[in-house]
């Protein structure tokens, strides 16, 4: 039995709604400023090139009388192309060796003389990458292999080394084949605000929605609400719309934000953008009215909510890519509300992704909404 | 009282309720006639809110039938929800919504509009309160507001849950003043719950007690007090000593209760003549000496201490 809406009834609940949530200070701060200021951390944080540092232990030659360094080919290196440090004290580095580079970011190396036990020691414990031995007249480089940053330091290290010894004195460094990526839609900031968006969508529905009927409830203001000839309907419509209204102005100043700072653009349709927005609204909505259907205590609630919400922020991608995870995997996590949303966001965002692609994610976004939001109607306890 | 008439506004029927481990209302029939004001008092737990509740509709009854109106909730619920207004034990409105705000929002249900809301505001008298957020409402201001929440439809019965308690004498007075006024305007009929005898003699024509979830008695309150065969309550203490939890003994021709710390005590007397020396040399003869005694006018608690050796509101 579908029954007229009522609008002056629905305008009243909608106006009451939005008043509600927008005399409660935390709202403009929680909902709006505090996802600028997370984007605005984390995007300088990884998108500006910092100075990596690297220690690195080497094992130290027993310096009799006569000790010279022209058969320990390492050391040669060193006095030649490090900077010795001058306070030197055993708990300090002895050599210094900067790269600098401004397209990959500059690398600062420390090289600190110990005795070989030492030296392994501290290999396990990760604070040296790697143990650089030269006592045997020839240069033995010592790390796990598996240690992707190892090998790279490794790499520097052994490619400055083999430089200056062979072209000595010329620069070391070609320029040739390293184009760094800097192009719009390749930044972290690139990924990272599209997960902002739809990480803020999942939330705000999760928690305004449920929580509001679940603290109404427990209030018996919904059991006084619908002890009137109102509209149960009418009240949810209310609840939902003033909440996805609040959403679209949190991504939008968080993609102003994103676009004047750091130059972040919708390379897609946004016509699709839109779409895919909404369908992720109505999906959130339709969870957020299922899980809040039955209880009445802000605690279990809270457990709720939380065992929604959870499992996605961890699996959905949003600050980092879900690629990392286990192959098998991959299947199920793709599959979760958020990471539809988000991978389709972000390809509209990034990839230039238009109808075609976000069709079918929309699409069951929707569904599912629908479904939850029937379910929920459906065991929904008014009183 | 119980018979069925077209009169009746509210008819319940051998209506039962259960909770998990709790018998909350067992077997309780009554009705309101058209026009009448009718008190249910009872102890915390009587089961007040579960019958008032089950006659909302806001809980459904495990057995027995209630009509609104000769109708049933079943298929009417719109016509029935505009006719009658309520007011629950207790209810939190929205809190950073204005009074004038929440009589709005309440008002839309009704498809009524701001006009009436205007009437409301003076009713119930919070013109000076109508741009305060709920929250900053006094107790008194709250149940006013959750009163012209009830009245706004102008229901012809209303079913208020405890509305004046909590509330300062005079806090109380002008919730009575507004159900006085709104009577005279209405023709409109009430179950109202309560604790306190004073709201029942003063607001109601008719009287229900309820405990246990059953109807200890019903009338007016003269036929209630009356109906106790004129007996008289004396209440007295003692010198220097409480009285002793045993003062009561079975065989005396008298019945004795006294509070819980044994400050207090009342003796219900049949006749006086009679009677009274007797009471004194039992007192005596305890080994007690009477300090104060004052013979009072029956109230609706002693009926009820009489019939249950509890008080009221303990
Ligand atoms: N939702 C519930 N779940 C379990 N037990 C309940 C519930 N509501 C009421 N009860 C129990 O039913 C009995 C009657 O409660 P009710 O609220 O109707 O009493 P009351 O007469 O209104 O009391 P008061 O004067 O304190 O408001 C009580 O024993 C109460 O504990
Ligand atoms: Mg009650």
């Amino acid at each position: 039995m579908v029954k007229r809406i009522k609008p002056y009834q629905l305008w009243q609940l909608t106006s009451a709604t939005a008043k509600e949530l927008l005399r409660e200070p935390g709202v403009i701060f929680w909902g709006i400023v505090f996802p600028v200021l997370m984007a605005l951390g984390l995007g300088l944080a990884f998108t500006k090139k910092a100075v990596t540092v690297r220690k690195i232990a080497v094992v130290a030659p027993e310096r009799t009388e006569g000790f010279s360094v022209s058969h320990l080919p390492f050391h040669e290196f060193l006095d030649k192309y490090g900077k010795k440090n001058t306070v030197a004290s055993t708990e300090d580095y002895m050599w210094r060796v900067d790269i600098r580079d401004d397209k990959l970011g500059d690398y600062e190396f420390l090289f600190y003389e110990m005795d070989r036990n030492t030296a392994v020691m501290l290999l396990k414990r990760g604070t040296v990458s790697i143990i650089i031995d030269d006592t045997s007249g020839e240069t033995e480089y010592h790390f796990d292999p598996l240690n992707s940053d190892a090998h790279l330091t490794y790499l520097k290290i052994s490619g400055l080394a083999a430089s200056v010894r062979g072209k000595a004195e010329t620069d070391y460094q070609s320029e040739d084949e390293v184009r760094p990526l800097t192009l719009s839609g390749t930044r972290y900031i690139d990924f990272l605000i599209p997960g902002l968006i739809t990480m803020g969508i999942m939330m705000s529905c999760m928690w305004g929605i449920s929580y509001t009927i679940i603290e109404k409830r427990s209030k018996k203001l919904l059991r006084r609400m619908v002890a009137t000839p109102m509209r149960k309907s009418h009240f949810l419509i209310a609840l939902i719309t003033v909440r996805v209204t609040l959403n679209f102005i949190e991504s939008f100043v968080l993609f102003l934000f994103a676009f004047l700072v750091f130059d972040v653009r919708i390379q897609g349709s946004l016509p699709a953008l839109i779409i895919i927005f909404l369908a992720g609204n109505i999906a959130f909505a339709g969870i957020a009215v299922f899980v809040s259907s039955h209880t009445s205590n802000t605690e279990v609630g809270n457990g709720l909510i939380n065992f929604v919400v959870m499992p996605m922020m961890v699996l959905s991608g949003i600050f980092f890519s879900y690629h990392n995870f286990p192959e098998w995997s991959l299947p199920v996590i793709q599959k979760l509300p958020l990471t539809m949303l988000t991978d389709a966001v972000r390809s509209i965002f990034n990839e230039g992704a238009g109808f075609s692609f976000i069709a079918m994610p929309a699409l069951i976004l929707v569904a599912t909404g629908a479904i939850f939001f029937a379910a929920g109607l459906k065991i929904f306890k008014w009183y | 009282m119980a018979k069925v008439t077209a009169e009746n506004v509210i008819e319940v029927r051998d209506v039962w309720k259960s909770f998990k481990s709790v018998q909350a209302v067992r077997g309780v029939s009554m009705s309101v006639p058209r026009g009448k004001f009718i008190a249910l008092v009872g102890p915390n737990g009587a089961g007040k809110t579960t019958l008032v509740e089950m006659i909302e509709n806001i809980r459904r009854p495990d057995n027995g039938e209630i009509r609104i109106l000769g109708k049933k909730w079943k298929g009417n619920e719109e016509e029935l929800r505009r006719t009658i207004g309520i007011s629950l034990q207790q209810t939190y409105f929205i809190d950073k919504l204005t009074v004038y705000e929440t009589l709005r929002l309440f008002a839309s249900f009704f498809d009524l509009d701001r006009e009436r809301v205007e009437e409301i505001i003076n009713l119930t008298g919070l013109d000076e309160k109508r741009k305060s957020y709920v929250i900053n409402l006094s107790g008194g201001q709250r149940q006013r507001l959750a009163l012209g929440i009830a009245l706004i439809n102008h229901p012809a019965i209303l079913l208020l849950d405890e509305p004046t308690t909590g509330l300062d004498p005079n806090a109380r007075y002008e919730i009575w003043n507004i159900l006085k006024s709104y009577r005279k305007t209405s023709e409109a009929s009430m179950i109202l719950t309560t604790h306190y005898m004073e709201e029942a003699e003063t607001l109601c024509d008719y009287i229900i007690l309820m405990d246990q979830g059953k109807i200890l008695r019903e009338g007016t309150l003269q036929q209630l007090l009356e109906d106790d065969k004129g007996e008289k309550v004396i209440e007295f203490t003692v010198e220097n000593s409480l009285i002793p939890p045993d003062i009561d003994k079975p065989g005396l021709p008298f019945k004795i209760t006294r509070d819980q710390e044994g400050q207090k005590a009342w003796v219900t007397i049949k006749d006086f003549d009679e009677q009274m020396p007797l009471f004194l040399t039992y007192i005596k003869s305890e080994g007690l000496s009477i300090k104060h005694l004052e013979c009072r006018k029956k109230t609706l608690d002693d009926l009820f201490i009489s019939l249950t050796g509890r008080r009221i509101d303990g």
